[in-house]
């Protein structure tokens, strides 16, 4: 039933991956029967500086980007990127975060720059819903670095309200035939991961 | 300090037509494209505005399309080259040649398209104003791809205004189903009404993807060029008639856009109005969804009537526009009583908040649920920055060393001006760079150096002509092509020197040394960039001698059109003394390790799934602190 409005935004660096989780995520949804506008920028920013990506699901969408203060879910494929973007979340929205930690050039060059020390502990002091993801761990043990989009995208499956096989045959359909057994494999790793019921 | 030259320095290749193909990313995409064809007819996809232009085309049988990448409007041919192969496409080397082999196709009677971003108009400028004149043969659609809010260009000018400026009908799609629809009744209103027709999309238009009705493919007409020199060739005696047919057909126009169902009024029986088009419909239908709209998809001209009509019927009317009060001023130019730009500005791209807040000061809105992103937290920035083993490294290196002025152009090598390199001074347009060294040189003397660093793509765009002039008046200034053997920055598009088309065939070929001697040139060297000392030397010598000396550098992009990676380096901590030369290179493979030295400054750590094994801070490091990762675990 396409009755309700989801708004995902998905937060990274240039090259991890981004813009090919948001695709996922918005075929499921047209799939599922939704209307669907995602919006993000090309260019300047991808060579290694932020990347965003606006998924907005529901029954007739118009703005193709989501206003601040209304990311029902937030994917961040890296922990400081995790924080920088946390305000966009609504009171109740969900973030889910790998614990990916990428250090700029800008930072390690320059004193008037620090990397948080625990962007995802300063995560939790602004919202009582953030799940943390071992994904480049996951994907270690998983034996492909690659996969850490689709591990996150198993956990977003948790919080979404599309049906697992859709998920399944568009994850299918957008790896490469070699990868789509460890692909699958990580998507699951992903579903086990949930807010404990206490902090549900 | 300059330390010996490591051992595993990497011979350059560039990749020629044959091992290109095993590579190249848009061979792929074609096959692709190939395996979705058949279905594209019955089924609802999720397109992006550029890719329903592109769908668009195909449906209407455009025969030609031609373009220069240009961010946001580059995907509209990459897609028809991809996925739709019955059109035939390519890459012009600059945005002038595209339009006009447009041109060509549509006096030969074809369906014809060119493409390009906003600034890109301003160098397809003097055929666009002229064949407004001539008028077409089969249908002819520009794409201008405005760049609210520069996401990726060098300024935000609102190309409505050309549509104005050259009297030409102008389109203005608010989502992709409109992009790929209104592609399709350009071509009608072009063969109609016999005049080139712009299609005026945006960034969120472009980028943003969203579900698509697809049609069936349609063959176009079937015309040939018919000898017409009074319609065709603008000599002042013709041209002084056609414009004559310009004011008439204009005329005509502004009918169509009474009647156009592309102006349509939605009623909901709202006491306020809003008169809106492009994406900024999206936006005030999102935060005001029981307003009164007239949307404008016809915005050039104004349906001047419908709009007074609606204002009369109206207590209060709002005009929702993104950048300039083009609307607007038309609007009160009429007499209309109306407000708009006073309520949200002409700087940036507009926002569902900017939006809600202007209708709030506006008075026609209460409380606002939305709220204003906050300026950025103390936060450390992520800009762009130089991919690592980018072969545009070594020479800012080089420059920054030798603190000579460094005139810029568009491209990936414009990060060069970002910490901590700092080593460009300026970034106009294409071509841009060497025009303007020649001038800085004229007027301050070359003692210091006046050197020019431009791409290889954006050479044979537009820095060809900046080459001649400083050929012709004796100029001493330093020209450097990085040629990286792509339009690197749009994502690795093919140009006059790759040796392949945009649609995979083998290719013509310039051959850069050979086009820059044949100008005169006669100070003509080639550079390794992965080479530090030779690449500052080059630079120092050719920087002394008198006359125009042009560096080419001869190492491929790392990413396109086949990833580079070599054998990684990494850091010996015991020889590291934390001294941070290499942090200054601004390379993402190299971070901060948790070892300290004696001042509590951190040593460095190499991530060696990102190195790409250039030498670059091995021939840097003063303590030979970094080694080929093979050599260091035998020691």
């Amino acid at each position: 039933m396409a009755d309700k409005n989801y708004n995902i935004l998905i937060v990274g660096v240039g090259g991890q991956g981004v813009l090919l989780a948001s695709e996922v995520i918005s075929d499921v949804a047209m799939n599922s029967g939704y209307d669907i506008k995602k919006s993000e920028v090309h260019g300047m920013s991808q060579r290694g500086g932020v990347v965003s990506s606006h998924v907005k699901i529901a029954p007739k969408v118009y703005s193709p980007t989501i206003e601040y203060g209304q990311v029902d879910v937030l994917m961040a494929f890296e922990q400081a990127e995790g924080l920088r973007a946390i305000d966009w979340m609504k009171k109740d929205g969900v973030a889910i975060v790998s614990t990916t930690v990428l250090v700029p050039a800008i930072v390690t060059s320059s004193k008037n720059f620090k990397y948080p020390e625990d962007a995802v502990g300063e995560m939790k002091n602004k919202s009582k819903h953030v799940i943390a993801v071992p994904a480049d761990q996951i994907a270690g043990e998983l034996g492909n670095p690659r996969v850490v989009n689709t591990i996150l995208l198993g956990v977003l499956s948790n919080y979404t309200p599309f049906e697992d096989n859709l998920w399944i045959e568009t994850l299918k359909k957008k790896v490469k035939a070699k990868f789509v057994d460890v692909n699958l494999q990580a998507f699951k790793r992903g579903q086990n991961i949930r807010l404990s019921p206490v902090e549900a | 300090m300059i330390s010996q030259k490591p051992l595993a320095l990497p011979t350059p290749v560039y990749y020629s037509c044959e091992n290109i193909h095993t590579h190249n990313v848009w061979i792929m995409a074609f096959e692709r494209g190939g395996a979705l064809k058949e279905r594209d007819t019955t089924m609802r996809e999720l397109l992006s505005g550029n890719e329903a232009v592109a769908r668009g085309a195909f449906e209407a049988g455009v025969k030609l399309a031609a373009s220069y990448p240009g961010t946001p409007s580059t995907e509209i041919l990459e897609t028809l080259a991809a996925r739709y192969r019955s059109v035939y496409s390519q890459w012009s080397p600059n945005e002038k040649v595209a339009f006009e082999v447009a041109i060509g196709a549509s006096l030969g009677g074809a369906r014809a398209l060119v493409t390009m971003k906003h600034v890109g108009l301003n160098v397809a400028a003097d055929p666009f104003m002229t064949f407004a004149y001539t008028g077409v043969n089969g249908g002819f659609v520009v794409v201008s791809a405005d760049d609210p809010e520069m996401h990726s260009s060098q300024n935000e000018q609102d190309n409505r205004f050309y549509a104005r400026f050259a009297q030409i009908p102008m389109l203005e799609p608010s989502d992709s189903q409109e992009s790929k629809d209104m592609v399709l009744i350009a071509y009608e209103l072009s063969e109609i009404f016999d005049t080139p027709v712009m299609l005026r999309m945006s960034t969120r238009v472009s980028h943003s993807k969203g579900i698509v009705e697809l049609g069936e493919p349609t063959s176009g007409p079937d015309k040939k060029f018919v000898k017409d020199p009074a319609k065709y060739v603008m000599i002042p005696a013709n041209a002084r008639k056609r414009h004559v047919v310009v004011v008439e057909r204009l005329e005509k126009l502004r009918q169509l856009a009474e009647e156009t169902p592309l102006n349509f009024v939605e009623e909901n029986g709202s006491k306020i109005g809003v008169i809106s088009g492009g994406v900024a419909y999206q936006y005030a239908k999102e935060i005001a969804p029981d307003f009164d709209y007239l949307k404008l998809g016809m915005s050039y001209p104004l349906p001047l009537k419908k709009i007074a009509d609606f204002i009369k019927s109206h207590d209060k009317v709002i005009v929702v526009e993104e950048l300039e009060p083009f609307y607007e001023d038309q609007i009160k130019a009429a007499g209309f009583p109306m407000e708009g730009k006073k309520y949200f500005g002409s700087l940036g791209e507009l926002s569902p908040y900017r939006v809600a807040q202007g209708l709030k000061e506006a008075g026609v809105l209460g409380e606002i649920a939305t709220v204003e992103i906050p300026p950025e937290k103390d936060l450390f920035p992520r800009p762009p920055v130089l991919c690592p083993g980018c072969p545009h490294r070594g020479v800012f290196m080089a420059l920054k060393k030798l603190k000579v002025t460094v005139t810029g152009d568009i491209g990936c090598y414009t990060l060069g001006v970002l910490q901590p390199l700092n080593a460009l001074d300026t970034c106009i347009c294409m071509g841009a760079s060497i025009g303007s060294a020649i001038g800085m040189e004229k007027v301050q003397g070359s003692e210091k150096g006046t050197v020019a660093v431009i791409g290889d793509s954006t050479f044979l765009h537009s820095g060809v002509t900046g080459l001649m002039d400083a050929v012709y008046n004796n100029s001493n200034v330093t020209i450097i092509i990085l040629d990286n053997r792509a339009t690197a920055m749009t994502g690795g598009q093919q140009h006059p020197a790759t040796g392949l088309t945009l649609m995979g065939e083998k290719a013509g070929q310039i051959d850069f040394e050979t086009l820059v001697t044949a100008m005169g040139v006669k100070n003509f060297r080639e550079i390794d960039p992965y080479d530090y000392e030779l690449t500052l030397n080059t630079i120092k010598e050719e920087i002394a001698k008198p006359g125009p000396s042009v560096i080419i550098t001869n190492r491929p992009c790392v990413l396109m059109p086949k990833r580079i990676m070599d054998e990684p380096y990494v850091i010996d901590l015991e020889l590291c003394n934390g001294c941070s030369a290499c942090f200054r290179i601004s390379c993402p493979a190299i971070a901060a390790s948790k070892e300290t030295n004696e001042h509590g400054s951190p040593k460095a750590e190499i991530d060696t799934t990102m190195c790409t094994g250039c030498t670059l801070c091995a021939q840097i490091c003063p303590t030979e602190a970094i080694i080929l990762k093979s050599q260091f675990v035998k020691v």
